[in-house]
């Protein structure tokens, strides 16, 4: 599959009121091509309230529900509920695919318990957290998305903790489908959305998002910071299905050894957050202290891959 | 069919009469067993209704509203830490005009924790946009629960309602019920109404950012369409009476008002105990009647100026509190009357379950009579004055607790 094979019919109309660049609107545009019209959308407080456009104009060609902040795990557990009374009283011929969609913010944060309570439910819906690593919407504060050493406006200095890794506190709920995306990946991330339309529960897409005026770098590079995450190891795109984990596109490349891994600060240094570690002078250890998680991360991620190729040659032997 | 059941059972009978389609619920005593009731149902009965055992209240109310907006009747239950947990979406849920039904079983919310009868839950929520009806019986939890769909889903109300009543004293009480039939239930309760649905045929956008041009607009809808609720809730008092059967008063219900030259003025179980307290000063020569205010919220300010405007003494009584004005419903009662008629007695009692008995009651009530009462009296009070909490005792106790 190519981009140009991608459906044409826009479901997120054009002269909505995103921001030059936005990742959401980019991540919102392709999730919809991928689910199409069938579908019923909710949204809780973040950018998305707001690029929608204000009222009485709207930029969805989907309905859409906007809710109250930390509710997106439960008004996707309602939205699903109805959807089962509705389809069982032949309301619907072909079941409408419920979409949650949340920020960091609405998702690590003030959301985690209800997306929690609705994930064990296994409520049947896909939920799509897109990760801009702050609270772009107020004016970009930390959250718990917020990776080490970033400069927020409640982070002068820069964070002094490490982020959650939101996408596997998924994983550990059992639920079946997780994945990652990324939208230097488009065909990666459209076609993640089609194989999590085909799952019933609860599906969890992270994209993550990077966000110009949040990340300070130029509305015209969101697509290259968001390949630059990839290519430094600083965001992995995989799924989950059924207890196993396949990385995917340029995550797979790198574990396979068919790309080289960038250095972080390749990454770092196009994003005024992390400005304060190259000027005025060099932080040796935190950009260190950065690439030492990266790297251990990929060590395990290469030696597992390395493991199971030498067991499946080991199998492939012809018998003696 | 007659049965004998709790208050909270009751209410599990209604909403399977009133076919909901999705119960959104998560438990706390008193209310636990309207949950378990209406899971039973489901699990053990076939009635057709998606159960979605929520991880809070706060989402429990959430999950309701999405599911009302994807277009199917919803229920949920709860009490107060519940309920003030979902204060937020209690707001949500009215802004978005959206039908549905709720019990709350009145209790008193901690510290320290309490589980007994108290009304400062839902009187506290009383401005969030919800309609509220509170029961004395348990016949009118059943008939109320099945009239509230039947407000909540009129094309000029559209909003949601609260349908409360008191902890233990009627949650978990039994009392003799007569479950209507079905079909007499189906004739009255027509299948859900609402505004507006989500419908990927007619993708519309609902609660998107919304301007100060229009937002006022949104908030002098739901006024009005309170103001139209009293007409809706008197008809469907009516009309349920005639198709069901069972009429328990529609804004409010009187006892002995017709000769009446002094009135009580109560909600929930307590104005059954006003009821036997006004006979027994009648008894004693006092013409002394009763009202008890079924529908708080919109509050019955005609009814209450024509019923009390003319009385000689009215006294309220409040398990809820209005800090520096008395009890809520004493000042709600007052700033109504605006000085017509005598200056009501405000009497606040049983918080937290405390007992009210009638005789208290009577007393208390014969005190304002003769113009023996307080402005404001806590008369189950433990103090050696009980009865005689005066304002400056009050403050001769922040003396000592000072010194």
């Amino acid at each position: 599959m190519r981009i140009k094979d991608l459906p044409d019919e826009e479901l997120l109309l054009p002269g909505n009121a995103a921001c030059q660049g936005c990742p959401s609107s980019i991540a919102l545009r392709l999730a919809l091509k991928a689910l199409g019209r069938n579908t019923l959308m909710t949204v809780v407080a973040s950018c998305t309230s707001v690029l929608q456009s204000p009222f009485p104009a709207s930029a969805l060609g989907v309905p859409l529900l906007n809710m109250a902040f930390a509710t997106a795990g439960a008004s996707g557990s309602g939205l699903a509920a109805a959807v089962e009374r509705l389809v069982r009283k032949g309301v619907y011929a072909e079941r409408p695919t419920v979409l949650v969609w949340a920020g960091d913010g609405g998702t690590y944060d003030i959301g985690i318990q209800a997306l929690s309570g609705a994930a064990e439910r296994n409520a049947d819906f896909i939920y799509v957290c897109y990760n801009n690593e702050a609270y772009s919407n107020t004016g970009t504060q930390r959250s718990g998305a917020t990776p080490y050493a970033a400069w927020t406006t409640n982070t002068v200095s820069g964070k002094r903790e490490w982020r959650k890794d939101m996408a596997q506190i998924m994983v550990a709920h059992g639920i079946p489908y997780v994945a990652t995306a990324s939208l230097a990946y488009p065909i990666d991330l459209y076609e993640k959305f089609l194989r999590a339309k085909e799952i019933r529960g609860t599906r969890y897409i992270e994209v993550l998002a990077p966000c110009p005026p949040g990340w300070k770098f130029p509305s015209g590079h969101t697509i290259k910071v968001a390949r630059l995450a990839v290519q430094t190891g600083m965001w992995l795109l995989y799924e989950h299905r059924e207890g196993t984990t396949s990385y995917t596109a340029g995550t797979q490349r790198l574990i396979q050894g068919k790309a080289r891994r960038l250095p972080v600060e390749e990454y770092l240094k196009v994003q005024g957050r992390f400005r304060h570690l190259f000027h005025p002078e060099r932080d040796e250890g935190r950009i260190a202290e950065i690439q030492r998680r990266v790297d251990r991360v990929f060590e395990t991620l290469e030696f597992t891959y390395r493991m199971r190729e030498h067991i499946m040659d080991i199998e492939m032997l012809p018998p003696r | 069919m007659r049965l004998v059941e709790t208050g909270n059972h009751v209410v599990a009978h209604a909403v399977r009469l009133a076919r909901v389609e999705v119960v959104s619920a998560y438990p706390i005593t008193p209310q636990t067993q309207v949950v378990e009731k209406i899971s039973r149902f489901i699990e053990e009965e076939g009635f057709e209704c998606e159960y979605i055992p929520v991880e809070s209240e706060h989402s429990a109310m959430a999950a309701m509203i999405a599911a009302a907006a994807a277009g199917v009747r919803a229920f949920s239950a709860t009490s107060a830490h519940g309920l003030v947990y979902m204060y937020e979406l209690l707001h949500w849920a009215a802004g978005s005009r959206l039908p549905m039904v709720m019990a709350n079983v009145n209790r008193a919310l901690g510290p320290g924790w309490n589980i007994w009868c108290d009304q400062q839950d839902t009187m506290s929520a009383r401005d969030t946009g919800w309609i509220q009806i509170y029961c004395s019986t348990h016949q009118e939890i059943l008939d109320t629960v099945i009239q509230a769909y039947r407000v909540s889903e009129d094309p000029s109300v559209f909003l949601p309602v609260m349908v409360c009543y008191d902890a233990f004293t009627m949650s978990h009480t039994y009392m003799q019920v007569d479950l209507p039939d079905q079909e007499a239930v189906d004739r009255f309760l027509p299948p859900f109404r609402s505004p507006w649905r989500m419908d990927p045929r007619f993708p519309l956008t609902h609660g998107s950012v919304i301007y100060p041009q229009d937002y006022e607009e949104t908030r002098f809808s739901i006024y009005r369409a309170h103001e139209a609720a009293k007409e809706v809730i008197r008809r469907a008092a009516e009309e349920y009476r005639d198709l069901v059967g069972g009429y328990h008063g529609d804004l409010v219900e009187t006892y002995f008002m017709e000769e009446a030259e002094h009135a009580v003025v109560a909600v929930g179980s307590l104005a059954l105990e006003a009821r036997v307290a006004a006979e027994e000063l009648r008894r004693a020569g006092h013409p002394c009647g009763v009202v008890r205010i079924r529908t708080y919220r919109p509050f019955p300010s005609e009814e209450l100026r024509r019923l009390l405007g003319k009385m000689r003494t009215v006294v309220v009584l409040d398990r809820a509190v209005s800090f520096g004005l008395g009890g809520i419903l004493a000042s709600e009662v007052r700033a109504t009357l605006g000085g017509e008629g005598p200056r009501p007695v405000s009497v606040i009692a049983g918080l937290g379950g405390r007992d009210v008995p009638y005789t208290l009651i009577a007393e208390r009530t014969e005190a304002a009579i003769k113009g023996q009462a307080m402005e404001e009296e806590w008369p189950t009070l433990a103090l050696s004055d009980r009865h005689r909490v005066s304002k400056e005792a009050l403050r001769a106790l922040g003396e000592v607790s000072e010194a």
